[in-house]
């Protein structure tokens, strides 16, 4: 079987921004793919073409080996979509919005119905069954998204910033839906700014900035193979760097404190400790979030 | 890239109609209200009162000569003002079309079922007036049971007008530009509450040509007095013709607004 989703130098325009610049991935069933970035970076736009919402402006995008500018109503069938905006429908309570919803994929009402209610008690809102929208907290809404993205049981979901602007209780919630999904073999690609997320659940993962993909591969991967496996904060004095740049290490200053990333942090830290007073010294393993900020930067995108 | 300009429409856009139709029914009794009201103050307050003094106008009862007018306003006003701010709404506050479209719905199905409920919404309100001035006996039966299938075609009309000024309407405020140069002129000088001969001859010209809300004043009329005159298919063909130009024009400007 072909791969789920495959894009050759996918590129969005807009006018003279170039949005997505020529990007290639591919997804294979049952994986989960992430889509890391900075806002502006390109990721959601990305989403809006898988969606077939968005029309590709060059380089060739299929979906289930199918081109999603010439058949976006077989496309669309197959997915379960998430946005990053709510847009539940206000005129209707939980269990209607399920339903209506099934409405437009064509599927008959009682079997509707009965989705509705699995997909309710399955993300945990089944006493919100007969409530309007208005009245839900900002962590149902979501989970009701995440049903209504579920309803058609699609092949392929896209999750456009799944627990965007939810407490950890909600996050950690949504998190563990997602991986039951991925343990029934679901094929999913998200977007996320949370590298926490992006290391708890994707298989793999790509980081874009600017339209462009700088990295691919496994969270693990990505950060002992661009970072180094630690990560040393000592105070930011001048003893402490001319230390550094005596010992040749590798450091980032940040503010006040001056962060060495190293595979060896014990021996940096004694020697340290050794040769100069350091104060205090924090050894950490890196994280993906500083891979992240390594290759997008430190500046604020908006 | 090419694919996107062919109309995609397909029987789905029956699905947005229900959506509307489910939510409007969820509401009835606010819904069906002001139908039921307003043409009775309407007829009472300018049919009755203001006739009194003005008495008939071409033999007609002052009352008589108003009441299709009043079927031809509502009409106008139901798909006009569901196709403008309540579209909208749904479009750009609610979000309601991005979330069809993430369904195997086309854009043009959304629109296309819009179009069909504004129509609809025309439909309901001038059956229930045509109800009430029945009562009141100001209509001629049977002909005027005409004016339930006319006002389907009469809705679409300025559903896919109003469509078009949503689709390029920079925000919900600017929609009063449409409402207060468009459509309250017309409300006034489209043969409504006076005769058009009473009007200067070019003015004249310019409502039959280009005015819609005249075409169904001169449809109504004919249907509520029996008097079927050469105007009559004038006016059915203009809606007609008028109606599928709005039709693409307003799918195209959708798109335009929707698919980036």
């Amino acid at each position: 079987m072909g791969p789920v989703i495959s894009a050759a130098q996918l590129t969005k325009r807009y006018g003279s921004l170039v949005a997505v610049d020529a990007v290639s991935f591919s997804v294979s069933r049952g994986e989960v793919f992430g889509f890391l970035g900075p806002n502006g970076a390109g990721k959601t736009t990305t989403m809006k073409m898988i969606q077939c919402i968005s029309p590709v402006t060059s380089g060739h995008l299929s979906v289930f080996g199918m081109d999603v500018d010439l058949r976006p109503r077989e496309i669309k069938r197959m997915l379960g979509v998430l946005p990053q905006e709510t847009n539940l429908d206000p005129d209707f309570t939980c269990f209607e919005n399920l339903t209506h919803y099934a409405r437009y994929f064509g599927i008959a009402k009682r079997q509707a119905g009965d989705r509705a209610d699995e997909l309710l008690s399955f993300l945990q809102l089944e006493e919100k069954r007969d409530v309007r929208i208005e009245k839900l907290s900002g962590g149902m809404k979501r989970r009701l998204l995440l049903a209504r993205a579920l309803v058609n049981d699609p092949q392929l979901l896209v999750l456009d910033e799944p627990t965007i602007g939810l407490d950890p209780q909600g996050r950690h919630l949504i998190w563990e839906k997602l991986k039951a999904l991925q343990a029934d073999g679901n094929t999913i690609v998200l977007t996320t700014h949370y590298l926490e997320e992006a290391e708890r659940l994707c298989n793999r993962l790509v980081i874009m900035d600017e339209g462009k993909i700088l990295v691919e591969g496994s969270p693990g991967d990505l950060v002992s193979n661009y970072v180094g496996s630690d990560i040393l904060e000592v105070e930011h004095t001048p003893p402490v760097i001319a230390c550094l740049d005596d010992m040749h290490e590798h450091y980032e200053i940040f503010g006040d404190i001056v962060q060495v990333q190293t595979t060896h942090p014990r021996e940096v830290a004694k020697e340290l400790f050794e040769r100069c007073n350091p104060g205090r010294v924090f050894a950490r393993p890196a994280s993906l979030e500083d891979e992240f900020l390594k290759l997008t930067g430190r500046v604020l995108r908006d | 890239m090419d694919s996107y300009l062919i109309p995609r429409i397909s029987r789905l856009s029956l699905k947005v109609w229900q959506r509307n139709w489910d939510v409007f029914f969820k509401t009835y009794q606010v819904n069906f209200l002001p139908p039921f009201i307003e043409p009775v103050l309407y007829l009472v307050a300018i049919g009755f009162g203001l006739g009194m003094f003005v008495g008939e106008i071409d033999g007609i009862p002052y009352v008589n000569f108003i009441a299709p007018a009043l079927l031809a306003i509502s009409m106008m006003n139901a798909a006009f003002f569901e196709c403008t701010y309540s579209s909208y709404v749904r479009m750009y506050y609610q979000k309601t079309f991005e979330a069809m479209i993430a369904t195997p719905l086309s854009i043009d199905d959304v629109v296309t079922g819009e179009l069909l409920w504004g129509a609809t919404r025309s439909c309901i309100y001038s059956s229930v007036m045509l109800l009430v001035f029945a009562l009141f006996g100001v209509v001629d039966l049977p002909l005027s049971l005409l004016i339930v299938p006319f006002s389907f075609l009469a809705g679409l009309l300025f559903a896919c007008i109003a469509m078009c000024f949503t689709a390029i309407t920079p925000g919900i405020d600017a929609l009063n530009y449409p409402s207060f140069l468009f459509i309250t002129p017309m409300f006034l000088f489209s043969g409504t509450f006076f005769p058009l001969d009473v009007l200067p001859p070019a003015v004249q010209t310019f409502a039959v040509v280009f005015l819609p809300l005249t075409q169904l004043v001169i449809i109504t009329r004919s249907l509520t007095l029996s008097s079927l005159s050469p105007l009559f298919l004038y006016s059915l063909i203009w809606i007609i013709l008028v109606t599928a130009l709005c039709f693409v024009l307003s799918l195209r400007l959708m798109r335009r607004r929707l698919i980036v």
